[in-house]
């Protein structure tokens, strides 16, 4: 059964230093509170996987939480490059930072392995592509049955999976709709996961064949209103787009990056507190 | 109409959108080949599916998203499916007639590259990456690209092949045992390319209006062939362009880019 507790608790409890950390979320229910609090609580030697490292992982690698990523398209929707991973792949700051990248299909596959607790994914993909040659986690095998030479990858197994979602009920089962991503697959593929939910509610309501976590496949269930924030939550808040946009310019320079974190997440005691700061800082870039 | 009245993006767009057929399935890469998309969906399409990565399936955005996950995808979706879904049955499943993709280089025969400039260990530019695009370019029964065209872009030699075209040409797709048959197309600013089709090598069949074979030449990296009858691209109609003109005015008023007028 999941503990329901406070994100501080679930992180400190759930997240080591040199683990392997997924945050799933495909652009919608990125669960940024959480990715916040691992900054917060300077985590460190993280192998971080996400199909789509945004702004949440630009942070968590601008910070120097990780040693190592585990991707498949690394940028800032709608709006350019991600400057923090840049930084790391092309000139090794805050640290060197290993990558490993796939393709889309490759790592949804992927999870999809690990929550079947089979050894490895197949598909078909890379004949002709130069990805196989510098990621010798792209291999090709036989079909027993065919002949047809096929991708494998191996299966993805993260110590935790960090999730948001929509809601959960007293006893911790979750509820999630709209784009759900990887999300499900991510958490069943892990050893422990922890989701962040908008709302704790008395009846999930939850019609058949929705998208339900039950309480027993998870570690810890955190309220936190708003925790998917600059991102949306589809039936609560739309995307901030303005954020987005605003992240290119905070994120080009160190110091102004370092700057950034340090006011609104280090010393910001929880993602409320950063909300708020946050609120009084967007007004002062309007003066 | 006269040249002063459309811009030469406008003219890819339109071009690009032209190429998708009416009730198609249509797997969508965000930015310029989701404006093409949409915008053959408000014309001559308006039964073309949509499909985007990260689930919705029948997608029928009010404006255009600015990420690929945007919520207004989902609202309007026939339906909305998980990630590995999309790829698996859907894209993998032979579901998919035309895969729309753009990309950072292109050499002549249509191999895609979008993950770095320079060398993959130390990268002059570290580019976001693959995305959905090698199963995409592996899968889709055929590829369309668009892409504005330079020298910078449309280069002799890769720096990295991220998802293949036609690889080094002749049959040497087919030897690779890819279900989809590959590029079809590419549009960029100022022309149509098609693949030859013995060689497999980029030809450009179309110009579009005002266009030189000059220009052409010096926006591309290689020595660039002409077919031997070359086509005008018929300018945008005002239909086009009033509905392309509209949709690009709403995106911007819901992204907060723009005033509402």
């Amino acid at each position: 059964m999941a503990e329901i507790t406070s994100l501080q608790n679930a992180i400190r409890a759930h997240v080591h230093d040199g683990d392997t950390v997924a945050m799933e979320g495909f652009t919608h229910l990125i669960p940024f509170a959480a990715g916040h609090e691992v900054i917060r609580q300077r985590r460190k030697d993280l192998t971080l996987i996400r199909m789509t490292p945004d702004v949440i992982y630009d942070q968590l690698i601008g910070a120097g939480c990780a040693k190592k990523l585990i991707f498949s398209w690394g940028g800032n929707p709608g709006v350019g490059s991600l400057h923090r991973l840049r930084d790391a792949v092309e000139r090794d700051w805050p640290k060197p930072l290993e990558i490993q990248e796939h393709g889309h299909g490759d790592l949804s596959n992927a999870y999809v392995a690990g929550a079947a607790n089979l050894p490895f994914a197949v598909l078909r993909a890379y004949a002709g592509s130069e990805l196989p040659k510098h990621n010798l986690n792209i291999r090709f095998i036989q079909c027993p049955f065919t002949g047809e030479s096929l991708a494998a990858v191996p299966a993805i197994r993260p110590d935790v999976t960090i999730i948001h979602a929509q809601k959960a009920d007293r006893k911790g089962n979750v509820l999630l709709w709209g784009i759900l991503g990887v999300q499900k697959e991510a958490v069943l593929s892990a050893k422990r996961a922890i989701v962040t939910v908008e709302e704790i509610v008395d009846e999930l309501n939850a019609p058949p064949n929705a998208c339900v976590l039950p309480s027993w496949t998870l570690a810890a269930v955190c309220c936190v209103p708003g925790g998917a924030r600059p991102s949306y939550a589809h039936g609560y808040y739309d995307r901030d787009n303005r954020f987005y946009q605003a992240w290119d310019n905070i994120s080009r320079d160190r110091k102004t990056f370092l700057k950034w974190t340090k006011r609104h997440i280090l010393e910001t005691e929880d993602f409320a507190a950063f909300q708020a700061v946050l609120r009084e800082t967007g007004k002062e870039q309007l003066v | 109409m006269s040249a002063a009245n459309y811009t030469t993006t406008e003219m890819m767009t339109i071009a690009a959108s032209r190429l998708l057929k009416n009730g198609a399935v249509c797997f969508v890469g965000i930015g310029l080949p989701s404006t093409a998309a949409n915008l053959a969906r408000l014309t001559h399409a308006p039964d073309i599916v949509l499909i985007y990565e990260s689930g919705p399936i029948g997608a029928k955005p009010e404006v255009l998203p600015l990420s690929i996950g945007d919520g207004d995808l989902a609202e309007r979706a026939d339906t909305v499916v998980s990630t590995p879904e999309i790829f698996r049955y859907w894209l993998q499943g032979g579901r998919v007639d035309v895969g729309f993709l753009g990309a950072a280089q292109i050499d002549r025969f249509a191999n895609i590259n979008t993950t770095v400039i320079g060398d993959y260990k130390k990268p002059v530019t570290r580019l976001p990456g693959a995305g959905g695009a090698p199963e995409i370019a592996s899968c889709a029964k055929e590829v369309v690209l668009v892409l504005k065209q330079s020298a910078r872009a449309f280069v002799k030699k890769l720096d990295f092949l991220t998802s293949v075209g036609h690889l080094d040409g002749g049959d040497a797709r087919k030897k690779l045992g890819l279900p989809g048959k590959g590029p079809v197309a590419v549009v960029t600013d100022l022309c149509l390319m098609q693949p030859d089709p013995v060689t497999r090598e980029l030809t450009v069949t179309q110009l579009h209006p005002d266009v030189s074979r000059e220009q052409v030449q010096k926006a591309t990296g290689w020595e660039i062939r002409f077919a031997s009858s070359v086509q005008q691209t018929p300018a945008p109609t005002e239909v086009e362009l009033s509905i392309l003109r509209d949709l690009l005015h709403r995106t911007a008023v819901a992204h907060g880019q723009a005033p509402a007028a």
